[in-house]
């Protein structure tokens, strides 16, 4: 509140910085709403609207703890890889998950909520995270239809965020993005040498296209009729295309590769539009996607209780951490404390 | 001296800078949390350096950084507006004269 006011009477500034009444928030929504029309970015300190800060906390924290939830059902098949090199890169991809929550956890900070705050959200079940972690990794073939589809609609979704008004979030997805492409690219590898392989191969790579086509469509969210938060999210250019736009995009693009690959996409209204240049497709079963969001997914209990119990168990590490650190810098003080009396002296 | 860690608490945050190669100077990356600034080094390496963005790097805790305030950024940055002569584009100087 200090600073709002400091804005407007910096000429009678005086040490005691009393805050006196809220200016004109209309005032401040306008030239907010100037900043964000002129492609200015927003930094932690700027003046903001409350809305804006409570939907960015809503959607970064979100984004972060899929991050860290997305690192379980790929997690499952590290002891399996079929090979040293599918498992060192595996290990890489799902190491990068958890930095790319750590990214968003610090952009989310900025906001003036603290890690723990959103930690104790994601483990006390009231915070959300990507319905598509919900759902079980069978085979192998699923760790490649993640890279390929859930990571090739994650990409989708973030490169316009790169230019999202939020500077720290921007930063963040900068960043997330340039690490991303391995991530679907290593995905592809996998089906491909699958739909490449013995007619078992061919069978594990359908069969995994089958379970994550329609969640993966379902990851752009709810349709924009229904979409409660996209107007607003755009107007302050969090968002820049909407849920549907999104979708669409990631339809036209990825049914050429499933053909490339000789699988077929599990969709049987899915055709090629000659005047729109644009894939039709099917109805979108919501139900399923309210369903798994409320909690009711295939996976949801297993997610949040094997993330309990990591926290649990790390719970020593953190105390030994911080009992260490405290030791050393008592040992330094000490030190400190002998030196100059020994000057004294 | 700041306060360390409590296990309850998140531990404190830090800013890390990075040096991508020598002859650079040291960049502003982000930040992140951790029980000491010998750990934040380490952390910084896990999740700042994955594909060899550096060769050296800062942590410095953020309690310890003082910023300007950006409701102050008009007055604080004021005096060097009016001072276009500080740019070589002031001074006309003939076609004519060479190499100035």
């Amino acid at each position: 509140m200090c600073h709002i006011i400091r804005m407007y009477t910096q000429a009678l500034d005086t040490p005691g910085r009393d805050c006196g009444p809220a200016p004109d928030t209309a005032a401040l929504e306008a030239r907010f709403q100037e900043r964000v029309d002129a492609d200015e970015k927003i930094e932690p300190k700027d003046w903001m609207p409350e809305g804006y800060r409570q939907t960015l906390i809503r959607q970064i924290s979100q984004h972060a703890h899929s991050e860290i939830v997305g690192m379980l059902p790929e997690g499952n098949w590290i002891t399996r890889a079929p090979s040293l090199r599918r498992k060192a890169v595996l290990i890489a991809k799902v190491q990068d998950e958890g930095g790319h929550g750590m990214y968003l956890y610090s952009a989310a900070e900025t906001l003036g909520i603290s890690r723990a705050r959103m930690l104790e959200q994601l483990l006390a079940g009231t915070a959300k995270y990507s319905s598509i972690f919900n759902y079980p990794t069978l085979t192998w073939a699923d760790v490649g239809a993640i890279g390929w589809l859930v990571d090739g609609a994650a990409i989708m979704n973030q490169i316009p965020l790169c230019r999202c008004s939020y500077g720290p979030y921007a930063r963040a997805m900068v960043r997330i993005c340039k690490e991303e492409s391995f991530h679907q690219r290593q995905g592809f590898e996998i089906m491909l040498a699958l739909s490449r392989g013995s007619a078992q191969q061919r069978a594990m790579a359908q069969d995994a296209l089958n379970r994550w086509w329609w969640p993966s469509i379902m990851m752009f969210g709810p349709s924009d009729g229904q979409s409660k938060h996209t107007e607003q999210s755009m107007r302050w250019k969090i968002k820049r295309f909407t849920n549907d736009e999104l979708r669409q995009r990631f339809i036209d693009t990825t049914v050429p590769q499933a053909d490339f690959l000789g699988l077929l996409v599990p969709d049987p209204k899915l055709r090629w539009n000659e005047s729109t240049e644009h894939y039709e497709f099917g109805e979108i079963d919501w139900q399923e996607f309210q369903s798994v969001l409320k909690g009711n997914g295939p996976c949801n209990r297993e997610r949040l209780e094997a993330r309990r119990s990591a926290h649990d168990q790390g719970a020593w590490v953190r105390e030994a951490a911080a009992a260490h650190a405290l030791k050393q810098q008592a040992r330094a003080q000490s030190t400190t404390t002998t030196r100059s009396s020994g000057e004294a002296a | 001296m700041n306060s360390p860690a409590s296990p309850d608490q998140d531990w404190p945050l830090f800013e890390v800078f990075i040096r991508s190669r020598a002859g650079l100077e040291h960049k502003h990356v982000g930040s992140l949390h951790a029980a000491d600034a010998r750990m934040a080094v380490e952390h910084a390496r896990d999740v700042y350096t994955r594909r060899q963005e550096g060769v050296s790097i800062w942590v410095v805790r953020s309690s310890d950084i003082t910023a300007s305030d950006p409701a102050e950024a008009d007055a604080l940055f004021e005096p060097a507006r009016d001072k276009v002569y500080r740019h070589p584009t002031f001074y006309a100087i003939p076609d004519e004269v060479k190499n100035l």
